[in-house]
C-alpha cells in the first residue's frame, strides 16, 4: 500500500465506519444539551432573575464562557493562516482540525451573547436600529465577519479533499452525502487552472483572516476597555486579549488534536513533533500572557489610583486570589515548564499543560469580567456574584455543543488535509529545491 | 486565466449530465432561491420603517419644553446637602426614594433616586441622594447598541424599554451605578399595568430591559415637580432649567447659577467628564441640626409586595 493510499484510508475511516462508542458520545453530548435547552427554557421563562447575576455584577458565567469561546476560535486563524503564510510544512496534518475549532467556538461563542440577553426576542434590533458608536456593534461587526471568513477559510482548501471524497465514496455512502460532497466538491477535476486560482484564493483569505482575527479579539475587549471601569481601563487589554486567545486556541488544538489522534488512529501523521512545536507555541505564548500580566498590574499597582487597591486586594489576596493564583501559576508557569522540562516534554505532559492552561484562560475571563463589575462605584457593600444551576448547566451545554459539532464535523468532511499532506510528504522525499508545479500558494503569489 | 477557466466550466458540465437531473436540479434551485426569498419578508416592513427614520417603538414624543421666547429648557436639579439628614430626623427611610417609588411604581430593588452613606474624613458620614445624573456626555449612551437609550434636546437621558435589547453594556459603563435591570417580572401593583408607556414615563416594566430615573420631565413640562422634590421633608433638593437660570425645591426660588457659585456646588466624580445635570452643595444634615457621627438610615420599602402576584423578588 502506498503511502497516498494509506493517507486517503485514514482520511476516509471516520466516514465509513463508526463505532458504537461513538454513539454513545453523542448520546450523553445530545443530553447534556438537552438539559441545557431546559435550563433555558427556565431562563427564558422567568427572566435572568434565575441566574446570579445582579445589578451590580451585571455580567457573568455566559459572557465569561462567550470570551473564552471566541478565543479558542484563534487556533484556526494561527495555526493556519499564520503557518501556512509562513509555509511551515509541519503544519499540514493539523490545520484542518485548527479550521474546525475556529468555525465552531465561534458559533458556540456568538451563541452565548444571545443566551446572555434579557431581552433575546428583540435581537434583530442590533441591525433594525444598530448604532456603529457601540463596542457592541464593533462585536457583531467583528465577529459575524469572522465566521464568514472563517468558514471560507474551511471551505477553500477542503475542495480538493471533498472532491476526493466525491470520487472515492461515490456509491458507498448514503444518497445524501454523495450529494453533499458533489455540491461542496464544486466541480474540482484537479485541472492546473483550478489549483491556481484556488491557490490564489487561499493566498487571498490567509492574509485577510489574520487581520479579521486580531480585530475580532480586539474589540471583544473593548465591550470592557471603553467603560469607565478602573480594572478595565487599560490600554494593554486589545493585545492581551488577543495574546490570550492564541495561547487558549493552542491548547484546545492540542486537546483537540489528542483526542482525534487516538481515535481515529492517526499517529503517523499526527506525531510527537506536532505537539511538541506547538507545545513550544503554548510556552512562547505563556510568556507572552506572563508579560501582560506584568505590564499590567505593574503600572496601576505602583500608583494605585482610585479603586485599584481595592481591585488588587480583591484579586491577589482576597474572593478572587485562589483564581487568580491558579491562573498565574497553574496555567501560566506550570504549563512552561511542563512544556520545557526534557522529561515531561512528551505527548501527555503538552496535553496536561493545555488542560491546565484553557482552565485556566477560562478562569482569567471569568475573574476579569467578575471582578471587573464588582469594584464599587459608589459608597455601597461590594456585592457578590454566585452563579446558579442554570448558568452552570447552559455552560455546560455550551461545551457540549463545541464536541458535538466537533464530532459530527469529523463525521461528515475530511479531518486531514490530504493533498497539503501528501504534498508535504512528496517535498520531504526530494528535499532538492523544486516545488511541485501544482503548489497553489506559490502560484498564487505569482499572479 | 480566469475568463478561460470560466469557458471551460460553462461547456463541460451539458455533457455530463443528463437532461432530467438537469431539469430537477433547476428546479430545486428556483424552490430554494424562492424560500430563501421569503425568509427574511416578515422582517421586511421592519427594515423599510427603520431605514425611513421611523420607530416602531415607543419613543419620547412630546416636544421639549421651551422658555417664553422659544429656547428649549435644560432641566437641573441642585441637592443641598446641608440639609439632608437622610431622614434621621423624620425617622423613616428616605423620603425622597419613597416619594419616587410610589409615583413611578419603581420595581423592588430599584432606588432610582438612592441616599448613599458616604465617610467623611473623620468619623463621620453624609447622606447623598443620588439620581440618574443626566451626563451631558453620557457613557450609557455612548455604548448602547440599539440607541434604546438616548440624550434628548432638554439635556435628559432616556431608555426605551420598547427597543432595549437587555444586553446591560450601559450597566457596566455607568460609573455612578445608576441603572436597573428587569432581572424578571419585577413587583409592582396591579394599577400601574394600566398606566400608558412612554419613556418619560416607565410604567409598566418590562421584564428584560434596564430602567433608571428618568428626571420626571413630563412632570416638569405640566408644571409640578418631580416626585422626590416633593418627597423631601426638608426641602433639600432644588429642581429648575439652567437655561432660563431658575431652580425651585418647592417653597424658595433660586436663581440656579449664582446659588451654585456661591454654594461651592461640585458633580460627583467631576473628574470623568461626564458633565453631570445634578449638581451638590457640601453638607451633612448640619442645617437640619444632623449630627454627623449619627449614622445610620431606615431601609427603603415597596408598599405593594402583597398586591404584585406572581412577582418574583430580588435583591440588588
Amino acid at each position: 500500500m502506498s503511502t497516498r493510499e494509506r493517507l486517503e484510508r485514514a482520511a476516509l475511516a471516520p466516514i465509513l465506519q463508526t463505532s458504537r462508542a461513538y454513539y454513545v458520545w453523542v448520546a450523553f453530548l445530545l443530553a447534556v444539551i438537552g438539559w441545557g435547552v431546559y435550563a433555558y427554557s427556565v431562563q427564558a421563562r422567568e427572566g435572568l432573575v434565575v441566574t446570579g447575576m445582579r445589578d451590580r455584577i451585571s455580567w457573568g458565567l455566559y459572557i465569561t464562557t462567550f470570551v473564552f469561546f471566541v478565543g479558542i476560535s484563534h487556533a484556526g486563524t494561527l495555526i493556519s493562516a499564520i503557518l501556512r503564510v509562513s509555509q511551515a510544512g509541519w503544519r499540514t496534518p493539523i490545520t484542518r482540525m485548527a479550521e474546525f475549532i475556529t468555525t465552531v467556538a465561534l458559533i458556540c461563542g456568538a451563541l452565548f451573547v444571545i443566551i446572555d440577553l434579557g431581552r433575546p426576542d428583540r435581537v434583530l434590533n442590533v441591525i433594525l436600529y444598530g448604532r456603529w458608536q457601540s463596542p457592541i456593534i464593533w462585536d457583531v461587526l467583528a465577529i459575524t465577519t469572522y465566521i464568514t471568513a472563517s468558514i471560507a477559510y474551511l471551505f477553500l482548501p477542503m475542495i480538493p479533499d471533498l472532491a476526493l471524497f466525491r470520487d472515492r465514496l461515490a456509491g458507498r455512502v448514503a444518497p445524501w452525502r454523495t450529494w453533499l460532497y458533489g455540491v461542496l466538491a464544486v466541480r474540482w477535476e484537479g485541472n492546473s487552472t483550478q489549483w491556481r486560482t484556488m491557490g490564489a484564493a487561499i493566498t487571498v483569505a490567509m492574509i485577510l483572516i489574520i487581520p479579521i482575527a486580531v480585530s475580532v479579539h480586539t474589540v471583544v475587549s473593548w465591550i470592557f476597555a471603553m467603560t469607565l471601569r478602573e480594572p478595565w481601563n487599560s490600554t494593554v487589554f486589545g493585545a492581551f486579549f488577543v495574546a490570550g486567545a492564541i495561547f487558549s486556541g493552542v491548547a484546545t488544538l492540542i486537546i483537540v488534536m489528542a483526542i482525534l489522534r487516538k481515535v481515529y488512529h492517526l499517529e503517523e501523521y499526527i506525531t510527537e513533533k506536532h505537539f511538541r512545536y506547538l507545545g513550544y507555541l503554548l510556552a512562547a505564548f505563556g510568556l507572552i500572557m506572563i508579560y501582560g500580566n506584568l505590564s499590567e498590574f505593574v503600572t496601576t499597582g505602583y500608583k494605585l489610583e482610585g479603586e485599584e487597591e481595592f481591585h488588587f486586594r480583591q484579586l491577589f489576596l482576597g474572593q478572587f486570589a485562589g483564581l487568580y493564583w491558579y491562573y498565574f501559576l497553574g496555567g501560566l508557569v506550570a504549563p512552561g515548564v511542563l512544556v520545557l522540562l526534557p522529561w515531561t516534554r512528551n505527548i501527555w505532559g503538552i496535553v496536561a499543560a493545555s488542560v491546565l492552561v484553557d482552565v485556566a484562560m477560562w478562569v482569567e475571563r471569568y475573574f476579569i469580567v467578575v471582578a471587573g463589575l464588582r469594584v464599587p462605584l459608589m459608597p455601597y457593600e461590594p456585592s457578590n456574584y454566585a452563579p446558579t444551576w442554570v448558568e452552570w448547566s447552559i455552560m455546560l451545554a455550551g461545551f457540549a455543543l463545541f464536541a458535538l459539532l466537533i464530532s459530527v464535523f469529523v463525521k461528515v468532511f475530511p479531518i486531514l488535509a490530504v493533498w497539503e499532506i501528501a504534498e508535504e510528504q512528496e517535498r520531504e522525499k526530494e528535499p532538492v529545491a523544486r516545488r511541485p508545479a501544482t503548489e497553489p500558494a506559490l502560484a498564487g503569489i505569482q499572479e | 486565466m480566469n475568463e478561460k477557466d470560466g469557458n471551460q466550466q460553462r461547456t463541460s458540465p451539458p455533457n455530463q449530465t443528463s437532461g432530467g437531473k438537469v431539469n430537477r436540479r433547476g428546479l430545486l434551485r428556483v424552490l430554494g432561491l424562492t424560500a430563501f426569498g421569503l425568509v427574511p419578508l416578515p422582517v421586511l416592513p421592519r427594515v423599510l420603517q427603520a431605514a425611513r427614520g421611523g420607530a416602531p417603538t415607543t419613543r419620547a414624543d412630546a416636544a421639549a419644553a421651551r422658555t417664553v421666547d422659544g429656547r428649549i429648557r435644560q432641566w437641573t436639579m441642585i441637592i443641598d446637602l446641608r440639609y439632608c439628614d437622610g431622614c434621621q430626623s423624620v425617622g423613616k427611610p428616605p423620603q425622597c426614594t419613597a416619594a419616587c417609588i410610589e409615583g413611578h411604581f419603581a420595581p423592588e430593588p430599584m432606588e432610582w433616586i438612592q441616599v448613599f452613606e458616604a465617610e467623611l474624613p473623620g468619623e463621620g458620614t453624609q447622606f447623598i441622594p443620588t439620581p440618574c445624573q443626566q451626563c451631558q456626555n453620557p457613557p450609557c449612551v455612548n455604548v448602547c447598541p440599539v440607541a434604546a437609550t438616548f440624550s434628548t434636546p432638554e439635556g435628559t437621558v432616556l431608555i426605551d424599554q420598547n427597543r432595549c435589547i437587555g444586553c446591560r453594556i450601559c450597566m457596566a459603563a455607568c460609573p455612578y451605578d445608576r441603572r436597573f435591570f428587569n432581572w424578571g417580572t419585577a413587583p409592582t401593583p396591579p394599577e400601574a399595568r394600566l398606566a400608558d408607556y412612554s419613556a418619560e414615563h416607565q410604567v409598566p416594566v418590562k421584564k428584560g430591559t434596564v430602567m433608571k430615573c428618568d428626571f420626571c420631565p413630563d412632570m416638569a413640562r405640566a408644571g409640578t415637580l418631580p416626585y422626590c422634590v416633593q418627597g423631601c421633608p426638608h426641602d433639600a433638593i432644588y429642581y429648575g432649567d439652567l437655561e432660563e437660570d431658575i431652580a425651585t425645591n418647592g417653597s424658595v426660588i433660586v436663581a440656579a447659577s449664582r446659588f451654585l457659585s456661591q454654594n461651592q456646588a461640585y458633580r460627583l466624580k467631576e473628574d470623568l467628564k461626564t458633565k453631570p445635570r445634578v449638581y451638590y452643595i457640601p453638607g451633612h444634615g448640619e442645617a437640619v441640626g444632623r449630627d454627623p457621627f449619627t449614622k445610620g438610615r431606615q431601609t427603603t420599602t415597596w408598599p405593594w409586595i402583597e398586591r404584585a402576584k406572581g412577582a418574583r423578588v430580588w435583591k440588588r
